[in-house]
């Protein structure tokens, strides 16, 4: 009986993902107030009958009690936190609100089906996160300096860095995270912000050459300093970011050809300074000739994504356990195994809905400082979920970057919220300036 | 969904279409990494319908064994409907895997408790998938029952399986027939050997080999025997390559051993063969003939014709069960008693009984290589197809011409020479023996490998006995055998 539930559920599940999916993207296209309320209210009910099922599912299969007491918590949460951010900012972007508790609502249901304690332990730092982020949208509304201090964000990123490089604790190889008063953090997670900020800020005072050069060479520090710590996933993310950057701030091709240009050299002088990376690519290019070890990891991933198949082998029905570091980087391997590919596909594309969203708000904002902003986050994100998701299909070599949101991962989760709340805060800027507009011209 | 992105893209651009440049700058990313993304999915999508077979059918994918609690495992059959494994229920509702011809089929079959080996671990994953209608898949699902697995055909000939597991008797060793046009094998036996039934209750006494039997050892593909004399056709192809004009003119004078320096090459037995040419000298394997020419090869050359033919350093061969990888190690500026040794296949030259059934259908084929495979196709419970498996080719090792001198030299060693115990008047084999010393005091093991009917070869077969003595009158023997049973047919 619990099987055939299962069974049954496992379609259900994908086929309410797709149609939060299929929301969430027609909600962009449709003109009047009335049907976009319609989708407005619709996605909330597909995302939380989702996590019921889920959890249902999870509970007949382990028969363990804690798993409802869990899940009560996390949709009380969920809820809370949807019509909270409602009554302080009237003016949020709704569907980034509904984007990011799905993607968190992926997440619970994942790690509770992988590890209970890590579920719990994540759930706490959530709520945490979100309390605090909810902040952030106030801060930017009345802070104005935020774009005149480009070195503060500049010298606390490097500083930041530097000093993982140096008494950082190493795991898998690279120097990740500092222990701060029992807690273990990974500063990198943050300086993703403040080198946005950083760049941000340097280009809205000029884009001439000497500003652009000084730039760079601030950004090539820092990435730099996560190549040294060996930190590659890192470093390649905050890499593109910053041509992206470079590229929408100055409208130049010659800094875009430039840009992929010196990453070439730099995959080639780190394919012959690194073992590290030599390992990588070796295991990408053919994980069957060594499966027992450096090929384990994305060998024990594609057997977990092609034996789910598209609809998946169905919650606790898997093996996603084999996987090393399953939680992490492989989180989108575990989803495929138990939730099927076609449930994966709708989470790429929830993530990609909300790149485009932060690509809209980027377009819409006047000032050119959150504009890059607003680009520069985007593309943190976005190039980070695509590292993750196509390194555990063995599309690009597995660079060992988690999949915000979804992944077990304290700092990960703390700036993703940062992230997406400084996207709100964008958001709430723009339209608290066009009703003050509307306003006085009437 | 893909539709959905597009309708996004439309849509933004209309947003944009009033931005300044730096806005149009973000449109552009935001395509690159909508593309990017349509890139990735597509891959998952090839991955998923192509790939996805090839990838999780794997002895490492422990995900399989969670098939067999929805599915029945099938059945293993070959071609004439011999059931090599199937899966009953025992009174007490348990499964049990049945191998009704016990060790007949043992390595080839393999078995599936304690692991998966043979066929059982190859095809896994065809036989834990379940492809009756769908209908009695959901009544099967609602009702508790486990779906029917389905049925793995082989290539396997079990007339022939008996035949050469009768000729080699008790002795030790292994025989290897194959179709050389198409690279289906139609036989593979590997002594001694064990009984599947009986896997778990012998578990104990096969893993512990204290009697140095190493039964659970596939000597067929995994044993490595020094070649002996069946080298000679590897040092033949390279004369030949060497001196493409006039091999024929080889001549050396055989007093039953061969002297160079302080060292001394003996024919087997010491026997003298008189004046040889090279034709001669293959079909009497005589050893001083080929030690001499050894001295006088280009050893660079020698070994990339060692390494095309696979030995270690070559491209390997796609085998469908584990297999051991052939050695040849001589260098060039190997010193002259290494060179003396490897001509004539002793030293620390090592090759497999496939490897060497496998240089014999390139021959055969005129020089091109089929893949080896062991599963001819796939059929549901019904009988109806699932998958076929088509020969394949994998390359080829040497010309025509070059296979077509080797053949002419293989028949004459028949006719005239050590390989008379296939001389008949219903067939016209071909082939070389093999007599390979590997230990003082012990009697060498015993090679045959060949193939017939000599003009249009259909069978080859490839023979090794462990301390059998001479390859003339241990192994070829067993070849006659097989030979007997497919031409009687």
């Amino acid at each position: 009986m619990v099987k055939l539930i299962t069974d049954v559920s496992k379609y259900l599940l994908i086929w309410l993902a797709a149609m939060y999916t299929f929301w969430s993207f027609r909600y962009f296209n449709v003109g009047d107030e009335k049907r976009e309320r319609i989708c407005r209210r619709r996605l909330p009910h597909l995302l939380f009958l989702l996590h019921f099922l889920a959890c249902g599912v999870l509970f007949l299969n382990t028969g363990d009690w804690k798993l409802p007491v869990l899940y009560g918590v996390q949709a009380v949460f969920l809820l809370c936190y949807m019509s909270l951010y409602g009554r302080l900012y009237r003016n949020r972007s709704e569907i980034l609100v509904n984007n990011m508790c799905m993607l968190l609502c992926v997440g619970f249901i994942i790690l509770a089906r992988l590890s209970f304690d890590k579920a719990v332990r994540q759930f706490v730092i959530i709520v945490f996160s979100a309390a605090v982020t909810m902040l952030v949208p106030f801060i930017m509304d009345h802070t104005w300096q935020l774009g005149k201090i480009p070195w503060l964000y500049g010298f606390l990123g490097l500083g930041l860095l530097c000093l993982v490089h140096v008494s950082g604790n190493t795991s898998y190889g690279a120097q990740l995270s500092l222990t701060v008063a029992g807690v273990s953090v990974q500063p990198s997670e943050f300086v993703k912000i403040s080198f946005v900020f950083f760049t941000a800020a340097m280009f809205y005072r000029s884009t001439d050459r000497r500003q652009v050069f000084i730039t760079s060479a601030v950004a090539a520090l820092h990435v730099l300093l996560l190549v040294m710590s060996k930190d590659l996933g890192s470093g390649l993310i905050f890499f593109i970011t910053y041509v992206f950057m470079i590229f929408a701030a100055t409208s130049r091709w010659s800094y875009l050809g430039l840009g992929i240009f010196s990453g070439g050299l730099a995959s080639a002088a780190a394919w012959t300074m690194f073992s590290h990376v030599r390992v990588r690519v070796m295991a990408w290019k053919n994980p069957w000739a060594d499966i027992d070890n450096r090929g384990y990891q994305i060998a024990q991933s594609l057997f977990a994504i092609g034996t789910g198949g598209w609809f998946g082998l169905g919650l606790c029905q898997g093996m996603p356990g084999r996987i090393p570091v399953v939680e992490k980087d492989f989180v989108f391997a575990a989803v495929s195994e138990e939730m099927g590919a076609l449930f994966a596909f709708c989470v790429l594309l929830i993530c990609l809905g909300c790149f485009l969203q932060f690509m809209m708000i980027a377009c819409e904002m006047q000032a050119l400082f959150y504009k890059l902003i607003a680009l520069g986050l985007g593309t943190m994100y976005i190039v980070q979920v695509f590292l993750t998701a196509g390194g555990a299909t063995k599309f690009i070599p597995s660079t060992g970057v988690t999949l915000p949101l979804v992944s077990y991962g304290g700092s990960s989760v703390l700036s993703t919220f940062v992230l997406f709340s400084v996207m709100q805060g964008l958001h709430i800027l723009k339209r608290n300036q066009e009703e003050e507009d509307e306003y006085e011209t009437e | 969904m893909n539709m959905k992105l597009n309708n996004k893209g439309e849509k933004k651009k209309r947003n944009l279409s009033c931005g300044g440049e730096s806005d149009r700058s973000i449109l552009r990313l935001s395509y690159g990494v909508v593309f990017l993304f349509f890139c990735l999915m597509l891959y998952m999508w090839y991955f998923l319908t192509v790939q996805r077979e090839d990838v999780i059918n794997n002895p490492y994918n422990a995900r399989l064994d969670k098939f067999s609690e929805r599915v029945e495992r099938g059945p293993l059959v070959c071609g004439d409907g011999t059931v090599l494994a199937r899966t009953e229920t025992d009174g007490e509702g348990r499964e049990v895997r049945v191998y009704p011809y016990g060790s007949l089929f043992d390595h080839v079959a393999g078995y599936s408790a304690r692991g998966k080996t043979g066929l059982e671990s190859l095809a896994n994953f065809y036989l834990l998938s379940s492809h009756i209608n769908p209908m009695s898949q959901a009544v099967a699902e609602l009702s508790g029952r486990k779906n029917p697995g389905d049925s793995v055909v082989t290539t396997l000939d079990r007339e022939l399986q008996q035949a050469a597991w009768d000729a080699l008797g008790d002795r030790k060793g292994a025989v290897v027939v194959m179709e050389p046009d198409t690279g289906k094998l139609l036989a593979v036996v590997s002594k001694p050997g064990f009984d599947p039934n009986r896997i778990e209750e012998d578990w104990e006494e096969l893993v512990a080999g204290e009697d140095g039997q190493a039964r659970l050892l596939n000597r067929a593909f995994q044993g490595l025997y020094p070649p002996g004399s069946v080298f000679k056709i590897v040092m033949a192809l390279e004369y030949i390559r060497e001196h493409p004009d006039d091999y024929s003119r080889f001549q050396f004078d055989c007093d039953g051993y061969f002297e160079w320096g302080d060292y001394r090459i003996q024919c087997y037995h010491g026997s003298a063969h008189g004046s040889q040419d090279l034709s001669q000298a293959f079909a009497n394997s005589c050893n001083g003939a080929f030690a001499s020419m050894g001295l006088e090869m280009d050893l660079e050359s020698l070994e990339r014709t060692a390494s095309q033919l696979m030995f270690s350093g070559g491209q390997p061969l796609s085998l469908p069960l584990p297999y051991s990888q052939s050695r040849f190690d001589m260098k060039a500026g190997a010193d002259e008693w290494e060179i003396l040794q490897t001509a004539i296949g002793q030293g620390t030259t090592q090759m497999t009984p496939i490897h060497n059934a496998v240089i014999t259908c390139a021959i055969a084929n005129r020089g091109v290589v089929m893949t080896p495979f062991l599963i001819d196709h796939v059929e549901n419970r019904a009988g109806d197809m699932v998958k076929t498996f088509e020969p394949q080719e994998w390359g080829r090792l040497m010309t025509e011409e070059e296979a077509d001198i080797l053949k002419t030299l293989m028949m004459r060693v028949v006719t005239e020479g050590t390989g008379s115990a296939l001389r008949t008047e219903n067939y016209t084999a071909a082939g070389k023996t093999g007599s390979a010393q590997f230990d003082t005091g012990k009697e060498s093991h015993a090679w045959f490998t060949g193939f017939a009917p000599g003009e249009n070869p259909e069978l080859v077969v490839t023979v090794v006995v462990e301390e059998g003595g001479s390859g003339g009158r241990a192994a070829a023997p067993v070849a006659r055998s097989i030979f007997d049973v497919y031409f009687s047919r």
